[in-house]
């Protein structure tokens, strides 16, 4: 595995050497022939139970395009989560099939990268050791490796702090640095598990201009899951709408804005002479899709409130789920 | 008390008594680690392993070393091996379950983002399972050297074998209050000075890495 992996990478290096110039790069035409470009991925009719528990993911049907950008969005414990770690070859589903450029999904690999919520750069390691990990692995000669860590901490604005610690960044600084590590071996697909949740309202905004710029340049595949609706409509081509217990596609809308897009309440800035066409656009398919998942989302809050969520649940006890109905 | 030390210093039962307690304790603490981290990893992995093993050491390690000083005579007679096997008993303990609980209680995405990036196997167990441990792992390591020198104690009291532990017989035998409680003073300034010694620079590196403020 670790052979292919390296062939694979050697032959992107090749093809792609220029990821490092993003911002510059939209403007310069590239060549055609460019591999690789991001791969497709699918879920088909995945059911996940764990050890006889309740249904995690009941019957999910999922299609990515390659180099779309989709964002999962739901509330909470929806089921969000195991859907990136299915795709991510973390967790096998019950039943039904995960297919990735084709082929089923029989583990994690290199081509599969993910951005977790915490980061999860590994503590023992600087910024710079971690970013270069996954190349180690990969067996990236050292020379290679050093010239692509420098590159990827160019890109993700971070080459100052390439001999600190984990824990001497701050919060942003970690998933910046998590994203360059998730694309050092040039993944096809990039998995983010709500990654900037964590975050303050204007870092968040601020990486999302990051994310949108860097991986729309490595035009790799974009699974995003995120439980703000901004955040959805900001990133995702298209955002899939994801209901709880069981988890399950409840609707999805495409978002045809172009690119690259505006923090969501960037619009009414004084000297854009209040918002703009695309500003009120992007309000409209947030609360299209804020509508869409209410119902989930009182769902979530009457169970965990205990059946006081309200005044019109009806009488107390029973199923939720068999008053509701599934879906909207 | 200082003049009993001055008189076994000058006459060499000192310095002779820490060298030989001294190559034991580092002999048997080696064989320890060696045995007790590789251990600790394979039960924090194998839940298999961990059900069989698991109660088994809990048990033992309820068990003071020194009881094993009898089973380790009979089967090695009066030699070196006998007073290694109790140290090594003493010590691999409390490092094989510090080693289990620190890579058992592991955040789990850091395996997880491992895999993700290709990780697998040896390099899976030991460049990050491993790595990530060593806080853990460290103090399993400072129990571990702290349950080896007491075990050597125990074990040179109970027999005529050189070291610290028959200075203090010595000591018993001629009522000598003074020689008894110098070298209990010796004793603990070797452990003290030892630790810093051995677990200091260790101790700087995870402070530094882990942002963990250094004891």
């Amino acid at each position: 595995m670790f052979a292919t992996t390296k062939k694979w990478i050697g032959a992107t290096a090749v093809a792609e050497p220029e990821l490092a110039s993003a911002p510059a790069a939209r403007s310069v035409a590239r060549p055609p022939t460019r591999a690789p470009a991001g791969a497709s991925a699918a879920l088909e009719g995945v059911t996940l139970a764990y050890d006889g528990g309740a249904a995690v993911l009941e019957d999910v049907s999922l299609d990515v395009a390659p180099g779309e950008a989709l964002c999962l969005v739901g509330p909470s414990g929806g089921g969000k989560s195991t859907i990136l770690n299915l795709l991510a070859g973390l967790v096998k589903p019950t039943r039904g099939r995960v297919l990735f450029d084709g082929a089923p999904v029989t583990g994690p690999g290199p081509e599969r990268a993910v951005v977790f919520q915490d980061a999860a750069l590994f503590p023992w390691l600087t910024l710079e050791k971690n970013v270069a990990f996954p190349l180690e692995v990969a067996g990236v000669a050292p020379a290679e490796r050093a010239e692509r860590v420098d590159e990827l901490l160019r890109l993700v604005h971070l080459s100052r702090f390439r001999g600190a610690f984990p824990h001497e960044l701050s919060g942003g600084m970690r998933q910046r640095g998590a994203i360059a590590r998730a694309l050092a071996t040039r993944p096809r697909m990039i998995l983010f598990d709500e990654p900037f949740a964590a975050l303050d309202g204007q870092m968040r905004e601020l990486l999302q201009g990051e994310v949108e710029r860097i991986v729309r340049a490595s035009r790799t595949t974009m699974v995003f899951v995120t439980h703000a609706i901004d955040e959805a409509v900001r990133l995702g081509d298209r955002v899939v709408l994801i209901g709880t217990r069981p988890g399950r596609v409840i609707g999805e809308v495409h978002v045809d804005l172009p690119r690259p897009r505006r923090a969501a309440f960037g619009g009414a800035r004084a000297d854009a002479g209040g918002a703009s066409l695309e500003d009120v656009q992007a309000v409209r398919i947030a609360q299209r899709i804020a509508s869409e998942i209410r119902v989930e989302v009182d769902k979530v809050a009457r169970e965990e409130a205990d059946g006081a969520w309200g005044s019109s649940s009806g009488p107390d006890g029973g199923d939720p789920r068999r008053h509701l109905g599934r879906g909207i | 008390m200082a003049r009993a030390l001055a008189s076994a210093t000058a006459e060499g039962t000192l310095g002779r008594a820490v060298l030989v307690s001294a190559v034991r304790l580092v002999v048997g603490y080696a064989i320890a680690l060696a045995t007790g981290v590789p251990l600790g990893l394979v039960l924090a992995r194998v839940p298999a392993i961990k059900r069989a093993l698991g109660p088994l050491l809990l048990g033992l390690s309820s068990v003071p070393s020194i009881c094993w000083l009898p089973l380790a005579i009979v089967w090695f007679g009066l030699s070196e091996a006998a007073i290694q096997v109790v140290i090594v008993l003493g010590a691999a303990l409390p490092v094989t379950l510090a080693t289990e609980s620190a890579v058992r209680h592991l955040p789990p995405t850091i395996e997880r983002a491992a895999r993700t990036m290709g990780a697998a196997g040896p390099t899976l167990l030991f460049r990050v399972l491993l790595a990530a441990a060593l806080p853990g792992i460290l103090t399993g390591a400072k129990m571990g050297w702290t349950f080896a020198l007491r075990s050597l104690m125990a074990g040179e009291l109970l027999f005529v074998s050189g070291g610290l532990g028959q200075l203090l017989e010595t000591g018993r035998d001629l009522a000598d209050t003074a020689l008894v409680l110098g070298v209990v003073v010796v004793i603990v300034a070797l452990s003290r000075a030892s630790e810093r010694v051995l677990f200091g620079p260790v101790e700087r590196v995870v402070a530094r890495r882990w942002g963990t403020a250094a004891s």
